[in-house]
């Protein structure tokens, strides 16, 4: 009986290997996640100048890609193959099935172009005050076909609403927790200190059933954001408590095709180390089964910003183009041309480009396995 | 007993017949329980916290594009299985479509290009949220459980089991040159052979058992299957002991303590067998000369603890032959099994049953270790007894697979 001894003696050597084998095995697997794209590029010709998502169901898209890349979508075994072809296509949830965005309440395709510019008054002064209500809610959230998450949400939705108003407004925040936790909103930017949203100054936690009202002036211009501030701080955030928070400088942005992309996580056991699932604006792979529809040759600008929690950084990787980058938004010169941006935890930043070439583009963490734990999404360029 | 049961008095159900009194007892225990099952559930809160969510993976079976993981919920509550992802990378898969009940089975295939000899983790999603892992420590393609297969362990379980066995008979000329007080050493060295044997395979069982999820106990099967064949031997031993006894045979029962060890022995290879086997279907089996050369001198020592009570006796050729083969062919079935149903739990068990029966076996010879003061330890048996343990610790190290 001593086959099995020699496996414990050698367990660390064992150990050891497996962690660079599995280190290495990752990076192999970013070739496959690639694989896909020239999949969608040769279904797009069959179909051109059609949304992806509108030409064929999410379920059906995933046939037809298996279908394009030679497999009919089962193999001998009776096993169903979909998109992946034998697992090469890259990641996948089962059957390429998606979520129930009706019963969660939102959907990330609306949240992209969904900017909340508050309800406004013109002030004596001649200033503009912008006025939002936030109301905490803990709310059950189907992350995942079949999962089920029990977030902590701004009004509802992960990630919270995109608040956006221009340099020099006075801004009216009203805060209701509905909650059954205490939570704040702390807002990044410039604002006195019984403003920050933070314990012990000003309203400091607001308990459940109590409510507060953050005022404060939009400065600087740029890309922010906004989070709950309550300890555990991880938590508090990583429940889904963030949102972006957007001041257009005075003079206001060229026009574009805006969105905002916040990346984020979910670490479904709560266990604080790392995330289990990842995601732009609330559910992992959403833009796989449906891509952004955008237009060749025209201005696109993305708020880009990093929300995620337990992993120190995040990052995002665009195919077939390059943008031009604006670190936090707050100057008007870009820093960089470039296809791929590293962010730590709540940096951000805006990307401008346009697409030259029509047809599908992934875009995804280039931290890989983000990207293939849902942290990957196709713009449609028509 | 009979005039002693009439005089007990038996009070005012004297005259109710015994079956009649058993089945109220019957009856009143069914209502009983089943009013507890229906009382008991709303009687009683429910249980804080959330559920308690386990599956244990029974089996992992590896094919090209396709890793085939059987499932079994070895905790409290359902489990579903939502999504899997392998090695950070979400994956299709088939399967697990409804939620596992308690002790339920499902299985799941996940679609995945994996690379033999990677290592790969595994984790299962539940509906919760919750994650199961389960690693492959090297992905080897699981072998098919055909006609190759089975040649293949056939061959191996000769080698391993049957080869070695008749070798070590083959000392039996030798030893029936000596003298009886070095019979007595040569029966001590064997009970120190199979004592270590036996701590051996109980150290690989506890192993095995903490691999085991544990819906069907771990240790426990060891301890079943230790207990079952140790109680069975010594039944099967007592009938062969009447039987010779009817027959004339001497008290000794050379030829029958022989046949007991061999069965012992043969159980005990059965595990080992299972281990191959296993060890073969997971690619974690250096198979090579080495590996045979080891077990030929290891097992070669179970041949001459077959062979230790015969040296009074003058068996048939034929005879030793079918001790060998039985003592050695149940590594060949062990193997089969291993190889084509890697169930921790079913080694668990059986290896519980070799430990059971080298135990036996071990009480089996002990008696003939006695000097003529009755002692069961004296300097010669103690020093037979360390040589034994000493020989097999140093001829198991030999076996590095």
């Amino acid at each position: 009986m001593e086959e099995r001894k020699n496996v414990a003696t050698a367990e660390q050597a064992e150990a050891d290997a497996a962690e660079r084998s599995m280190r290495m095995s990752r990076r192999r697997l970013l070739g496959g996640a690639l694989a896909a794209g020239p999949a969608l590029a040769a279904l797009h010709e069959v179909i051109p100048h059609q949304g992806l998502h509108d030409a064929l169901g999410g379920d059906q898209h995933q046939r037809a890609l298996a279908a394009a890349a030679g497999h009919d979508g089962h193999d001998g075994h009776g096993v169903p193959v979909h998109a992946n072809g034998l697992g090469t296509a890259g990641p996948t949830f089962r059957d390429g099935a998606n979520v129930d965005h009706d019963a969660n309440g939102f959907n990330p395709t609306q949240i992209l172009r969904d900017f909340d510019h508050g309800k406004t008054r013109r002030l004596a002064s001649g200033r503009t005050l912008r006025e939002w209500t936030l109301v905490a809610a803990d709310k059950e959230i189907e992350i995942a076909p079949g999962i089920r998450f029990p977030a902590w949400t701004y009004n509802g939705r992960i990630p919270g609403p995109t608040l956006r108003c221009r340099e020099g407004d006075k801004l009216r925040i009203r805060f209701v927790n509905g909650s059954a936790h205490p939570h704040t909103v702390h807002f990044h930017g410039l604002h006195p200190s019984n403003m920050d949203g933070v314990p012990g100054q000003g309203a400091g936690i607001i308990a459940p059933g109590k409510s507060t009202v953050y005022e404060f002036d939009a400065e600087p211009f740029g890309l922010h954001l906004y989070h709950c501030h309550v300890a555990p701080l991880a938590e508090h955030i990583a429940r889904g408590m963030y949102g972006t928070f957007i001041v257009d400088p005075k003079q206001g942005r060229d026009d574009a095709d805006e969105m905002v992309m916040v990346q984020h996580g979910y670490n479904t056991t709560f266990d604080g180390e790392g995330n289990q699932f990842y995601a732009v604006n609330g559910i992992p792979f959403h833009y796989m089964a449906e891509p952004i529809a955008v237009e060749r040759g025209a201005a696109v600008r993305i708020y880009l910003v990093n929300a995620l929690e337990y992993d120190p950084i995040n990052s995002f990787h665009i195919h077939g183009n390059f943008f031009d980058y604006y670190p936090t938004g707050t100057r008007l010169e870009p820093t960089e041309f470039t296809d791929t941006v590293i962010q730590g935890q709540a940096q951000r930043g805006i990307c401008e480009l346009t697409f030259p070439h029509a047809g599908p583009f992934m875009f995804h963490a280039h931290k890989t396995e983000f990207a293939e734990l849902g942290w990957m999404g196709f713009f449609d360029v028509g | 007993m009979e005039a002693r049961g009439e005089t007990f008095d038996r009070g005012p159900l004297a005259s109710v017949p015994a079956w009649a009194l058993g089945a109220a007892a019957a009856a009143l225990i069914a209502v009983v329980l089943v009013l507890l099952a229906v009382a008991g559930d709303d009687s009683l809160p429910d249980r804080l916290g959330p559920p308690v969510e386990e599956l244990a993976v029974e089996r992992t079976q590896l094919e090209p594009n396709r890793i085939e993981l059987t499932l079994r919920n070895t905790g409290p509550d359902a489990v579903t299985v939502s999504q899997v992802f392998v090695n950070d990378a979400f994956v299709d898969f088939a399967g697990g479509e409804e939620a596992i009940g308690r002790l339920g089975s499902d299985s799941l295939t996940l679609t995945y290009p994996w690379q033999e000899g990677q290592p790969y983790l595994i984790s299962i999603v539940t509906a919760t949220g919750l994650v199961i892992e389960h690693e492959i420590p090297a992905a080897v393609e699981t072998p098919r459980a055909d006609g190759d297969l089975f040649a293949l362990m056939a061959l191996l379980g000769t080698y391993v089991g049957i080869v070695p066995v008749l070798l070590g008979m083959m000392l039996l000329p030798a030893m029936r040159r000596f003298r009886p007080d070095w019979i007595r050493v040569l029966m001590a060295v064997t009970v120190g052979l199979l004592a270590f044997l036996a701590v051996d395979a109980t150290l690989e069982g506890l192993d095995l058992a903490r691999e085991s999820g544990g819906a069907f106990g771990g240790a426990e099967l060891l301890v079943l299957g230790a207990a079952l064949a140790y109680l069975v031997l010594t039944a099967v031993d007592r009938r062969l002991r009447a039987r010779g006894e009817a027959a004339g045979e001497g008290v000794e029962g050379g030829s029958r303590l022989a046949l007991m060890i061999a069965l012992g022995i043969g159980l005990h290879n059965l595990g080992e067998g299972l281990a191959i086997g296993s060890a073969y279907a997971i690619g974690e089996l250096a198979l090579g000369a080495f590996l045979v050369v080891g077990f030929a001198i290891h097992n070669t020592t179970e041949g001459f603890a077959i062979v230790a009570p015969l040296t009074r006796s003058r068996p048939s050729v034929r005879r030793l032959v079918a001790l060998g083969l039985i003592a050695g062919a149940p590594a060949i079935l062990g193997g089969i099994i291993g190889a084509s149903v890697t169930n921790p739990e079913l080694s668990t068990l059986l290896l519980g049953v070799g430990v059971g029966a080298v135990v036996q076996v071990i009480v089996q010879i002990a008696p003939a270790m006695r000097d003529r003061a009755g002692r069961l330890l004296d300097t010669a048996t103690a020093g037979g007894v360390a040589v034994g343990l000493i020989a097999f610790y140093l001829t198991g190290l030999l076996i590095s697979v």
